[in-house]
This record gives C-alpha cells, sequence and structure tokens, in this order.
C-alpha cells in the first residue's frame, strides 16, 4: 500500500501502532474462531478422521473428495441444494421486489407495518416457525389436508414432509417464507432512493407505469438486486435447520441439503474429515456462484 | 380518467398486499392460539380456528417437564486446571422450570454477543476506516472474502477446536465465533468512512490521545451504526439455531430454541405444549424486534452498501 498523503514516518509508525491495537481486540476473535477453523476445514478434507478422543487421523490425500463424487447420498442431496437454489431464489426475488414497490410509497406507517409482517418469520425464529409448520402438515391434525380436502383437492390425506414426492416441496415452501424478509427490506430502501426527478421527468413525457419500471427503476436498483441474489443463493445453500428439525433428510435421504449431509456425516457417522471435505466443496460451490452473479450483474451495468 | 384507473389499481394492489400478509402471519396465529387450546381442540380432525376453550395446561407442562438450577457460576479459567476439563462450580442456584433457564441462557448469549461484537466492531472499524496503517487492505479483503463463505461450514472444524479449548457445551462456545464473525466491522467501516478527517486531525492537533479521540470524538459519531449492529447482532445470535445445536448439550446448558427442539423430538404429538414452547420462545425477539425495528432495518440495509 502506498500513501502519498505526506505523513511523515514517524506519524505513520504511531498511525500503524495505533491501527492494530485498535484491530487487537476483533483481530483475536476473527483468527481464532473464524480463519484458524476455515484452515483446519481445508486441512482435515486430506485426512481420514473421526470424532474420536484419541483416534488417530490418517493422511489419504484426495481420497475423500475421491469418495464424494461417487457418495450417491451426496450426490443426491447435492441435486437437492440446487433444486432447492434453483427454485427459491428466482421466486424469492420477484416476490419481494413486487411487494416492496407495492408498499414502499404507502404511508410510512403502513410500509413499516408491512416490513415488519414480512419479516416477522424470520424474527420469529427457526424453530419456533418449523414446529408450527409441522403441524400444519401433519398427516392427521393438518390444517392443511382438511383445507385441500375440504376444497375437493385431494381425497385422501397426504403425509407431506413423510412422502418423498412432497417433502422437499413442502420444506421449499417454509424457506420461502423466511427468504424474503430481507429482500423486501432491502429493496424498499433501494426504491425510496431513486431518483424521483428521474420519475416524474418520464411521467410528465407519458412513459407508462412499466416503462418507468423497468426504463428507470430497474437500472438503479441493481446493486441491490445482485446483493440479494448473492444472499439468497448463500442462503438458500445454508438450509439446515429446516431439514434437521422436519425430516432429518428423510424419507430416505429425500430430503437431504448439502448442509444437512455435512451435519449429518460428521455428527451421526462421526466422519469428520468426510465432512469438512463436503464442507470445501461447498465453499467453493458457494464462491464461484457468487463471483459468477457479480460478474453477470456487473457486465449488465 | 388515469387518475380513476390508478386509484382503482392501488386499491387492487392493497388488497392483494392485505391478503399475502394475512397468509404470512398465520404460523404466528396458529402458534400463539395453539398455545392455548385443550387437546380436545388440538386433536380434532376439524381445525378449530379459534379455541372453544382457553387453558393454560400447555404452559404448566412447558413449566413442570424438565428442572435446572437457575444458575451457576464457575470459577473463569477453571477448566484448564482440573482433572477432567470441567469448570469448578461455585455456586448453583435453586431448581427452576428447565425452560426459565433456557430464556436466561439466552438471553445472556444474545447480551454478550452484542456487547462484545459491539465493541470490537466498533474499534476495528473505526481503524479500518480512518487509520492509514500497513497491511490494511490486505485484512479488509480477508473480511470481505471471509464474509462471502458459508458461515456454517466453518462449525464443524469449531467444534474439535471448541473441546481442546474445554469451551464445548458452554455458551462461550457459541458466544465467541457469532463476535469473530467480520460482519459487523464491515458495517461500522460503512459507517465510519464519513468521519470528516479533519475533526480527527482537529483532535490530535489538541492533543488528544488516541483512546481519547476515539471516545469522545469518533465514537458519539458512529454511534447509529453501533446501535444498528447492536440490534442485528442480538436478534441473529438470538435465532442462530445451527450454532447453539452443534455446541450445547446438556439441560442446563440449552438455549429456548433449543429446549424447544429437544421437547418436540421427545413429545411430537403433542402440539398444544409444543406450541406453548414456540410462543414462549418467539414472543420476546419479536418484542424486541418491533421495538428497535427501525435501527434493525437500518443495519440490513447499511450492510448492503457496495464498499
Amino acid at each position: 500500500m502506498k500513501q502519498n498523503t505526506g505523513l511523515s514516518r514517524a506519524l505513520r509508525r504511531r498511525e500503524t501502532r495505533a491501527g492494530y491495537l485498535f484491530m487487537l481486540p476483533s483481530l483475536f476473535f476473527f483468527i481464532t474462531f473464524v480463519i484458524v477453523p476455515m484452515f483446519m476445514c481445508v486441512y482435515t478434507s486430506f485426512f481420514d478422521s473421526n470424532m474420536g478422543k484419541d483416534a488417530q487421523d490418517v493422511f489419504i490425500g484426495l481420497g475423500n473428495y475421491k469418495e464424494l463424487f461417487q457418495d450417491q447420498i451426496f450426490l443426491g442431496a447435492l441435486r437437492n441444494t440446487f433444486v432447492i437454489v434453483i427454485v427459491s431464489v428466482p421466486t424469492v426475488l420477484v416476490f419481494s421486489l413486487w411487494i416492496a414497490n407495492a408498499i414502499y410509497n404507502m404511508r410510512p406507517g403502513l410500509t413499516s407495518l408491512f416490513r415488519i409482517v414480512f419479516y416477522l418469520p424470520v424474527v420469529t425464529g427457526s424453530v419456533a416457525v418449523t414446529v408450527v409448520w409441522k403441524w400444519m402438515y401433519n398427516n392427521y391434525y393438518g390444517i392443511f389436508n382438511y383445507l385441500l380436502k375440504n376444497a375437493g383437492v385431494i381425497d385422501k390425506n397426504i403425509n407431506w414432509l413423510g412422502d418423498s414426492r412432497f417433502a422437499l416441496w413442502a420444506i421449499i415452501i417454509i424457506l420461502f417464507t423466511t427468504s424474503v424478509g430481507q429482500p423486501i427490506v432491502l429493496y424498499v430502501s433501494a426504491l425510496g432512493n431513486v431518483d424521483q426527478s428521474l420519475v416524474e421527468a418520464a411521467q410528465v413525457d407519458g412513459a407508462t407505469r412499466n416503462q418507468v419500471f423497468w426504463k428507470i427503476k430497474w437500472p438503479q436498483i441493481m446493486p441491490t438486486t445482485l446483493y440479494i441474489l448473492i444472499i439468497t443463493t448463500i442462503n438458500s445453500f445454508q438450509c439446515f435447520a429446516l431439514i434437521q428439525l422436519l425430516t432429518s433428510g428423510g424419507p430416505n435421504h429425500s430430503t437431504d441439503t448439502v448442509m444437512y449431509y455435512i451435519y449429518y456425516t460428521a455428527f451421526k457417522l462421526y466422519r469428520y474429515g468426510y465432512g469438512n471435505a463436503m464442507g470445501v466443496v461447498l465453499m467453493l460451490v458457494i464462491a464461484a456462484l457468487s463471483a459468477l452473479q457479480f460478474k453477470l450483474g456487473r457486465s449488465k451495468e | 380518467m388515469k387518475d380513476k384507473r390508478s386509484t382503482a389499481y392501488r386499491i387492487f394492489v392493497l388488497i392483494v398486499v392485505i391478503l399475502i400478509a394475512l397468509l404470512f402471519t398465520f404460523p404466528l396465529y396458529w402458534i400463539v392460539t395453539g398455545a392455548f387450546k385443550t387437546a380436545k381442540d388440538i386433536n380434532a380432525t376439524t381445525p378449530s380456528w379459534w379455541p372453544s376453550e382457553w387453558t393454560l395446561r400447555n404452559f404448566q407442562t412447558l413449566f413442570s417437564k424438565l428442572t435446572a438450577p437457575l444458575w451457576q457460576i464457575s470459577l473463569p479459567f477453571s477448566q484448564y486446571f482440573t482433572e477432567n476439563g470441567e469448570a469448578i462450580v461455585v455456586s448453583t442456584g435453586p431448581s427452576v422450570p428447565a425452560a426459565i433457564r433456557w430464556m436466561l441462557n439466552t438471553v445472556w448469549m444474545a447480551v454478550a454477543s452484542m456487547l462484545l461484537t459491539c465493541f470490537t466492531a466498533a474499534l476495528a472499524g473505526y481503524a479500518l476506516a480512518k487509520k492509514r496503517f500497513t497491511g490494511r487492505g490486505l485484512l479488509f479483503t480477508l473480511i470481505v472474502c471471509a464474509m462471502a463463505l458459508p458461515k456454517q461450514v466453518i462449525l464443524i472444524p469449531l467444534i474439535r477446536e471448541m473441546s481442546t479449548l474445554n469451551l464445548y457445551n458452554t455458551l462461550s462456545a457459541v458466544i465467541y465465533p457469532i463476535v469473530g464473525w467480520p460482519f459487523g466491522v464491515f458495517l461500522i467501516k460503512q459507517f465510519a468512512e464519513g468521519i470528516p478527517g479533519e475533526i480527527i486531525e482537529a483532535a490530535r492537533i489538541d492533543g488528544a490521545g488516541e483512546w481519547k479521540t476515539f471516545r469522545t470524538i469518533v465514537f458519539p459519531m458512529i454511534k447509529p451504526g453501533v446501535g444498528a449492529l447492536a440490534i442485528f447482532t442480538f436478534i441473529s445470535s438470538w435465532n442462530d439455531y445451527f450454532m447453539q445445536l452443534i455446541m450445547l448439550s446438556s439441560t442446563q446448558q440449552l438455549t429456548i430454541s433449543l429446549g424447544i427442539a429437544k421437547m418436540q423430538a421427545e413429545n411430537s404429538t403433542d402440539f398444544g405444549l409444543i406450541m406453548a414452547g414456540a410462543a414462549f420462545a418467539a414472543l420476546p425477539i419479536i418484542i424486541v424486534f418491533i421495538i428497535f425495528q427501525k435501527y434493525f432495518t437500518r443495519g440490513i440495509t447499511m450492510g448492503a452498501v457496495k464498499g
């Protein structure tokens, strides 16, 4: 880092010392509890290692990675994760943009009321949200079976979470309700910052509602869209609590996600090195996707 | 003409939004009413939209099922000197319903995470924004990269690290990684960049030391940012289920989310009891959120501003 601010050398030394002193408490926690485990994750992924107290780690090179791509359950989990991402990211984006566009220019009290409502499922916490959905999906006492049967859509109770045809979709619906809160908040604030004089000028020139939206607002909220794409992708990849609490990956691993399978491998099978190898693959996939989305978004601008 | 159509359209949109909003609040409504329903209402094949009879039975069961000591205070660092790596307990509280202890654990965990995060992030964010020190660019890149990676991936290696440090199954094992997560530093840095350099320069010329400059000049200016970070950390640590799940195991160390999940696993069809637990777990954090939602929203949107 070259600085041309004309700081004297003594002053610069003083700045450096003070800078590191200010950084010290934060760096301690950051290095010990984020950077070190990150390296450990990569390092142990080359070992056959388990969670036992005095078990020996055996170096096996890329063995875990080789096994990974022949592991049908892992490949299934990867497929499920991609299904979740591919379904939920676009729907979350479109839905939250529509809601935000509808509510951002209401009266301030109303806007913040709706913002609270759509954020509620996030704040309520994964456990409380999941247990109530589990009840609603229940085979005998669930409200969904009751409503659908009364409406004549189904004639027999469906075991939503126990049937591999429906379980993943049932989970995607819950994930959707807990994923739109943050994008709506972001879009409301981004739409509020759109240059109003441009909008008015366009309206004076007779632009339709659609034209104003796509030609003026959309380009201006592009950075927000990009950010939402990235966080929603990451969140969908990390879908874990719902799976663990609702189906434990069942029936017969049909709802495993990568994150859940990592947990399962590390804490149910105690295969620590293997779990970390999956973690590394997940990190790489997410990093690649984020980079890709970032690049696409930047080139469009 | 055009205005009329526009008004009709607006009313239509409002109605649709209200309907969707009602759907979004329904699970919460179902938790709260379910918590007060009798077993007969809950186990009926025709759901009752409103409790036909209000009962406190579910809450009584919730508070009588498991017990735990209200507090356990141990000697700091004593776990490093004992044979089995467990801390020496110097004071144990009276036995109370476990749900109360879980709530206390959760509050302690969220408050400690919040205070430690705000303290470390305020200092570091200011330094990154305003101090021209060697290695600053590198540190900042490292922080941004770490933020882009999935947090949960590091939790598996963290388990082993925490057992090596004898912190496994303590609330500290949940708190420290939250504090280490660099989002807060990033947030405060964005905020501190708005402080004019001349003010800090003027303080230095007046002879104020680094710490005094931070305390009297910088901190008041980044206070709104720290407030947003505080409420954001409080709520997200409260709801960080995965971390709590793998780090905590014994009944008296659980958080309220974990406790409810445990009850759910053990009594999976007693929906009344589970809803009572869910209501008990969710209502405090919802109230906190509604009170501070303005700051919370600011925290979310500030984090999105690209550096």
